[in-house]
């Protein structure tokens, strides 16, 4: 024993606790921010997810009421329920941010996005890329001989489902606009 | 009551109209108008300091010592850049704060313009909030609304970007009571219902400890008499940490000492042993919970915080109540006292029968010598020789602070100003300033280390200028002291870069700056070394050189549980027959 009550050699080790990233469950929660449409602010949110770590899985942000400079974000993130539960006092303690909700928990929600596909090639599998975006309600908002371009709005489910069959079909370039939602009833 | 006049000149108004009475700043380009403006009053004193940094640590002693919000003026880029160290340490510490910085005109803004920076994008996760300014219409407004935010709910820093236009430009002045109601109006009152759940614990627990942070500071004096009320009535044991100094005296009945990584044995057992912890305005900080899963696996827990974002963070609580500690003391207090005022007698006499055999350990103790002076002893006898007189302590970072905090004893809120969360060396020198310049007739000691003093030590020159009699107690013991510690601990004692070679003669630096110093090396001339700095009216550096090589105990290494701290050799002595009694 040293005089500091420390046995010798045993001092080598870390100091260090990485904490286990414990085994709790993650969860994806759809977030709604209704935000002053100030300079910045989209900034401050997704600082906020970055500079602690948080997950962004979509994010979509506009100004929805003109008059009084209000914007909503929906962002669709992931996280341990505890995480969920920081992100959303971490987001509430922002001084431009008026209210937070969690729609997954809150109730019922309807979740939409809205996606274009660019789809090229001739012949059958042109023919075979309108049949099915006839069957997934997609509608034809550009064509040439050799493309389309299909515009569709559902789940985000709905939305990778079509983008998987078009796939093979010619599908070369997809925008989409991340995930607007709202709770349901009055 | 609106007037037309210009931005900068709004800026001066506004501080005015805010009840600022001092500045501290640093003039630039950017920033030019605004100084035209000062120059031409009297109300507002601007104090000129050597360094951007400690401009910001100067408000934050000057914020923290009088409750009230501190103010910064810097210029664009370099002015900017040098206060985000000050800004993220305020920001950790909740201290409030308005620091306002020049930039390039408006029509500049991202085109690589002389001294410009990117100032809100730099320092937005540094501040509480920020503002780009674009049109000096809003500038009244804004700087009233910085205020609300800066000192509204959890304290903090938030900083105002202002182009040279806009200070040039003319608009409408709008007062206080003129600007908009802000939204942000952070709950102060705690539910009622969690209130009650908690007293329904108190009045059962039998190993019950409050818990204090700086929140309780931050609430105001008012917060620290009610806990001492609350403390005093209940006969719960106090502990509180680093931040939290003050607000319950040490020298009450009570009292545990600080808890934490260095805090005593009997505040870390007790906090490990307790049956019910009641955290009013602490954090979790991992400095205190040693590793999670063995933080205090036994006891209920409730925390006070008027930030919700705190509460569940790292530990999840059984009762969570937001709101201001003031107002939540105050209702809690209530509501015991309208229950009967019940305790468990039984359970906590016996509680304090474990907390007093706790004691008995004197994990404080070290091995004096006639010889060399040991840091604690050079405290020992601050303590002694300063207690009772008009006294602010403000620190540097390392042992030294730790030992501060340990071996002196804080009375009152607002005496102890310290960098906890962001522990940043180089703040206690800045810090002392600003406490000095708020509390122009009392005395203001930094205790310091000879690595963190060199920091900012050009601030020297502002308190010669100034006329600040700061008393700069620098424990040299020419080591980067708390490095060395866990070097020799934790990293087999490979002491890789952590001395501090060819240092200044600190007696010649003070007398290069116009102010006096003395060296002290021998224990039997501590007492009238110290004398003769209190006594010194004006800045003084005493030099102490210390014990190079002694350790700060207790300790709890990173990663381990309360109840496996380390004990200095002293303490252990005797103690250690008892057969590992170090771990309980
Ligand atoms: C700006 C900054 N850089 C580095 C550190 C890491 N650090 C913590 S304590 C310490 C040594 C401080 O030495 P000194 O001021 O002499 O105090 P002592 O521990 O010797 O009492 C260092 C380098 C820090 N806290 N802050
Ligand atoms: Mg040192």
């Amino acid at each position: 024993m040293s005089p500091l009550n420390i046995k010798k050699g045993s001092t080598s080790h870390s100091a260090y606790d990485l904490r286990d990233p414990n085994a709790q469950a993650i969860e994806r929660h759809t977030l709604a921010v209704l935000v002053d449409n100030e300079a910045g602010v989209l900034a401050r949110v997704i600082g906020l997810f970055s500079g602690r770590g948080y997950n962004i899985d979509s994010l979509t942000v506009a100004e929805v009421d003109h008059q009084g400079h209000r914007s909503r974000i929906t962002v669709v993130t992931r996280g341990t329920p505890a995480v969920i539960e920081q992100i959303k006092a971490q987001l509430g303690r922002l001084v431009p941010v008026h209210d937070v909700h969690d729609l997954t928990v809150e109730g019922p929600a309807v979740e939409r996005e809205l996606a274009l596909f660019k789809v090229t090639g001739t012949g059958e599998k042109r023919i075979e890329a309108l049949r099915l975006a006839e069957i997934f309600r997609a509608n034809v908002v550009d064509s040439t001989l050799q493309s389309f371009v299909f515009e569709m709005t559902g789940t985000s489910e709905k939305i990778d489902a079509f983008a998987e069959l078009m796939r093979p079909l010619g599908l070369c370039d997809v925008a989409r606009t991340g995930v607007a939602a709202l709770s349901r009833g009055a | 009551m609106s007037r037309q006049m210009t931005g900068a000149k709004m800026v001066v108004q506004a501080l005015k109209d805010q009840g600022v009475e001092v500045v501290f700043g640093y003039p630039g380009g950017a920033v030019l108008p605004i100084y035209d403006e000062i120059f031409q009053q009297n109300d507002i004193r601007h104090i000129l300091v050597r360094h951007e940094q400690g401009a910001v640590h100067m408000a934050e002693g000057y914020a923290r010592s009088t409750g009230k919000v501190g103010c910064v003026l810097v210029t664009s880029g370099p002015g900017a850049t040098n206060a985000v160290t000050g800004l993220t340490d305020a920001l950790m510490d909740s201290i409030p704060l308005v620091c306002l910085t020049g930039q390039v005109p408006t029509f500049m803004i991202g085109t690589d313009g002389f001294q410009e920076a990117d100032t809100v994008g730099i320092t937005r996760p540094c501040t509480k909030h920020n503002w780009l300014v674009k049109d000096t219409e809003q500038l009244a407004e804004t700087i009233h609304q910085a205020f609300h935010v800066a000192r509204s709910g959890r304290p903090g820093p938030v900083l105002i970007d202002i182009p040279k236009d806009v200070q040039f430009a003319t608009g409408t002045y709008r007062a206080p009571r003129e600007a908009k109601v802000s939204h942000y109006q952070p709950k102060m009152k705690g539910d009622i219902a969690a209130i009650t759940a908690l007293v329904e614990l108190m009045e059962k627990a039998e190993r019950p400890i409050f818990y204090t942070g700086g929140g309780v500071i931050n609430s105001g004096p008012a917060a620290s008499q009610l806990l001492r009320e609350l403390v005093d009535a209940t006969g719960f044991p106090v502990t509180s940490t680093l931040m939290g100094l003050g607000a319950y005296p040490a020298s009450g009945k009570n009292w545990l000492g600080m808890l934490g990584m260095h805090g005593l044995y009997e505040a870390n057992l007790a906090m490990h042993g307790c049956d019910l912890m009641i955290n009013l305005g602490a954090r979790f900080d991992d400095r205190i919970t040693g590793r999670i899963p063995d933080f205090s696996p036994r006891s209920k827990k409730a925390h006070v915080d008027i930030d919700p974002s705190s509460i569940n963070k790292v530990i999840h609580v059984d009762v969570a109540i937001t709101g201001d500690v003031g107002h939540v003391l105050e209702d809690l207090l209530k509501v015991w006292k309208a229950r009967g005022r019940k305790v468990n007698k039984e359970g906590l006499a016996k509680w304090w029968g474990q907390i007093e055999q706790w004691k008995l350990k004197k994990c404080l103790s070290y091995r004096n010598s006639q010889k060399t002076i040991k840091p604690q002893y050079a405290l020992e006898r601050l303590e002694a020789l300063t207690r009772g007189r008009d006294r602010y302590v403000t620190t540097e970072v390392g042992q030294h602070q730790m030992w501060a905090a340990q071996f002196l004893g804080f009375e009152a809120p607002n005496r102890w100003m310290t960098s906890g969360g962001l522990g940043t060396m180089g703040y206690g020198l800045p810090a002392s300033i600003g406490v000095q310049i708020a509390h122009p007739d009392a005395l203001v000691i930094n205790v310091a280390g000879e690595a963190s003093w060199l920091m900012n030590m050009q601030e020297m020159g502002t308190a010669v200028q100034f006329r600040a009699p700061v008393k700069q107690f620098i424990l040299n013991n020419e080591r980067l002291g708390m490095v060395r510690q866990w070097q020799q601990l934790l990293h087999g004692e490979r002491y890789s870069q952590s001395w501090s070679e060819s240092l200044p003669d600190f007696v010649k630096l003070a007398e290069a700056f116009g102010c006096k110093g003395a060296k002290v090396d021998s224990p039997k001339d501590m007492d009238d070394a110290i004398m003769a700095m209190i006594e010194y009216d004006g800045p003084y550096i005493l030099d102490v050189l210390v014990e190079k090589h002694e350790n700060c105990f207790p300790m709890i290494p990173s990663g381990k549980p309360h109840n496996e701290m380390l004990l200095g050799d002293a303490s252990t002595e005797g103690a250690i027959q008892a057969g590992g009694a170090v771990l309980v």
